[in-house]
């Protein structure tokens, strides 16, 4: 690795441009140790401005899931923080590093400060206490409240997630509500203490795309209301062109490409940008007026394995556009244009 | 890979290669209640042609792709394969034809069983009509292998040292091995990353040009349906709400249902960003569904006849069929 993808961790000071709720400066998260270290997280680098949607786009093993796990302070051994900063700036504009917070200052921030939600709402609600009991509990943990307050409060929060007869829905337990009304209880609790950053892993890809819908719309409502920043992963590029200010691609554990929405989607520069949207079928362009079809342009070959990455640019096996120098070094993030960033050195190529 | 651009062109022969009429599944849930899997289902795939079954989850299309094969047995119904009535066949009968039909799943991980190297994951299903001996086996085996993609190397490994996009080549070649003349593809790339998603949709497109297979291909993903279907059935709640040619139930749906899919679906560019909710709700359960049309407790346009009678998949002409009462002929909204 290049020193300078990843500063250490003790040459910088801790200071956030204004504007900036999140910074991952050359985070590492690695698991297990010696030839059979994962890299899961190999020197990821991004902004996430206050007041926006980022959403975090990648394939499996991208390693998007371990730095939202990391943000919150949730990686267990085998798995260790092995480089970068995560620098975050609390309610106070007290600016911290994350990646150094013991477990009992996490307490502080997750939930006031940061929330998440996963996937599969089922395997995170408690099935033996009903969905009223597990909000409050979130409640009651942070601030001294009455009975009849904290169930006002529960039912206040279910209403804004649009949970339809929400004094009697309160009552429910996980299991008597759809895989929707779940997510939504999710969410509720999720802003119970009402945070400054939602990250969402995920959040609908176990629904219905018609469910998939109200939530995003729910989701996209919330996070302009509260001016909530939203950190949304997600290996969907048409759920990203729905909810997000701007994207961070990811590729085997490293950043390739951030820009705004409209920049990525409309003139992505990293080549496996490119190759992804290309891959994914869009009726609109790959059908003709007669009922002709293109082939798909697939991507050749697969994704790498972490515990073997190749030397030079991870997706340099697969890119149409890799040269010599491309296997030997990794590159570094350059600067495309104002807020756009992508990390390749033969972009000019295309 | 090339694969030839042309579709459409070949017109539906004059008998279809299948012939649903009426198909009914219903489990037993306990208690004695009955989950309506499949009501009343008619479906139709010309040879070589390859139909898309789409729908969200209860919606009973895995269901409709397993009971076309026996491999779960249907309620009620017929269904002509070749001119044969497969559902009246006993289960020695179905033995001999089921070599005549294969399924491809969903997940490539759970679908191989990993104590067995690809060649004899492949050979078993060779071996299943004594297709194949010694030599000639082993040949055939590279054959299929190479068929999809893969290479002789590959033989002798074991399943978890294949990504998933080969695993789902091993279950393609599996299914191929017994040279089949129709296909149930359930799912077959849902579980696949994007990039690897398509390197797989355009090697069945190929091997349908090279074979002729005749495909059922169900999916919940309406863009990649789109793509690879010819044709496209819409089924919500174990009914068929719209049956039509791809681009036309995708260009202009005409059940309030599939209008709704089509505008849920996310469209990678934020250019086209919805603008509001196509539909609220949630599925009602199959154990109790509405009366009239299943859909009409979501459906915007539903009025109070919608929940008196069932409305039939109705012809409105150019080979669309609608389920609606409010689509009269040549789609007009009524």
């Amino acid at each position: 690795m290049t020193p300078a993808a990843a500063p250490s961790a003790s040459s910088q000071p801790d200071v956030l441009p204004e504007g900036i709720l999140l910074r991952v400066d050359g985070l590492k998260t690695h698991f297990g140790t010696g030839n059979r270290t994962a890299k899961a997280v190999d020197g990821v680098t991004f902004s996430l401005p206050r007041g926006r949607t980022v959403a975090v786009v990648g394939e499996s093993g991208s390693g998007k899931s371990v730095t939202s796990l990391s943000i919150m302070g949730l990686i267990a051994p085998p798995g260790r923080i092995a480089g970068g900063r995560i620098l975050h700036r609390d309610r106070e504009g007290r600016v911290r590093d994350l990646a150094r917070l013991t477990n009992a200052d996490f307490r502080h921030i997750r939930g006031p400060e940061i929330a998440m939600i996963f996937q599969e709402p089922m395997t995170s609600l408690n099935p033996l206490m009903t969905v009223g009991e597990q909000i409050g509990e979130m409640i009651a943990l942070h601030e001294r409240i009455s009975r009849g307050d904290l169930r006002r409060r529960v039912v206040e929060l279910l209403k804004k997630v649009e949970i339809p007869a929400a004094e009697s829905r309160a009552d429910d337990y996980p299991h008597q509500m759809s895989g929707g009304m779940r997510q939504r209880a999710m969410i509720a609790m999720a802003l119970a203490c009402t945070p400054q950053l939602l990250i969402a892993d995920e959040p609908t890809t176990a629904l219905d795309v018609t469910i998939q819908a109200q939530i995003l719309e729910l989701m996209r409502r919330l996070q302009a209301d509260m001016g909530m920043s939203m950190l949304f992963i997600t290996h969907n590029l048409g759920v990203v062109a729905e909810i997000a200010h701007e994207v961070v691609v990811m590729y085997a554990g490293r950043v390739v490409e951030q820009a705004p929405a409209e920049t990525l989607f409309g003139r992505p520069s990293h080549p496996y940008t490119r190759a992804l949207l290309a891959s994914t079928p869009d009726p609109d362009r790959d059908i003709a007026a007669d009922g002709s079809r293109r082939p798909l342009a697939a991507i050749p070959g697969f994704v790498p394995s972490i515990t073997n990455l190749p030397p030079g640019c991870a997706f340099a096996p697969r890119c149409p556009l890799a040269a010599q120098a491309c296997r030997e070094s990794p590159p570094e993030l350059t600067t495309v244009a104002p807020g756009h960033v992508a990390r390749c050195i033969r972009m000019e190529a295309a | 890979m090339t694969i030839a651009v042309a579709r459409d062109v070949d017109q539906a022969p004059a008998t279809p290669l299948i012939e649903v009429r009426g198909l009914v599944k219903h489990f037993y849930a306990p208690g004695g209640r009955i989950v309506h899997a499949v009501e009343d289902v008619d479906l139709t795939i010309g040879r070589g042609r390859i139909v898309g079954l789409v729908g969200e989850s209860g919606s009973g299309k895995t269901t409709v792709g397993r009971t076309l094969l026996r491999l779960i047995e249907p309620t009620g119904g017929r269904m002509s394969f070749d001119g044969t009535d497969v559902f009246a066949l006993s289960a020695r009968e179905m033995r001999q034809w089921r070599r005549r039909m294969q399924i491809i799943f969903q997940d490539p991980f759970s679908s191989l069983n990993p104590r067995l190297t690809i060649r004899a994951i492949i050979a078993e299903a060779l071996d299943t009509r004594g297709y194949a001996k010694g030599r000639a086996r082993l040949d055939r085996t590279v054959e299929l292998l190479e068929l999809v993609g893969l290479s002789a190397d590959h033989a002798s490994r074991y399943p978890h040292e294949f990504s998933g996009g080969q695993r789902q080549r091993i279950g393609i070649a599996r299914a191929l091995a017994v040279e089949p003349d129709f296909i149930v593809a359930d799912e077959p790339v849902s579980a696949l990353d994007v990039s690897i998603q398509a390197q797989v949709l355009n090697l069945m497109e190929d091997l349908r040009r090279r074979l002729g297979l005749t495909m059922l291909f169900i999916s919940h993903d309406l863009s990649v349906i789109a793509y690879a279907c010819d044709e496209i059935v819409v089924m919500y709640l174990g009914r068929v709400m719209e049956r039509g040619s791809s681009r036309d139930v995708r260009i202009a749906p005409l059940h309030p249902y599939s209008q709704a899919l089509i505008a849920a679906a996310p469209v990678p560019d934020p250019s086209r960003r919805r603008v509001h909710v196509p539909l609220g709700g949630d599925i009602p359960s199959p154990i109790a569904p509405p009366s009239g049309c299943v859909f009409r407790t979501r459906c915007p346009k539903a009025l109070p006849a919608c929940a008196e009678t069932v409305p039939p998949l109705t012809d409105v002409g150019q080979g669309r069929f609608v389920a609606c009462l409010r689509v009269g002929a040549g789609g007009v909204s009524l």
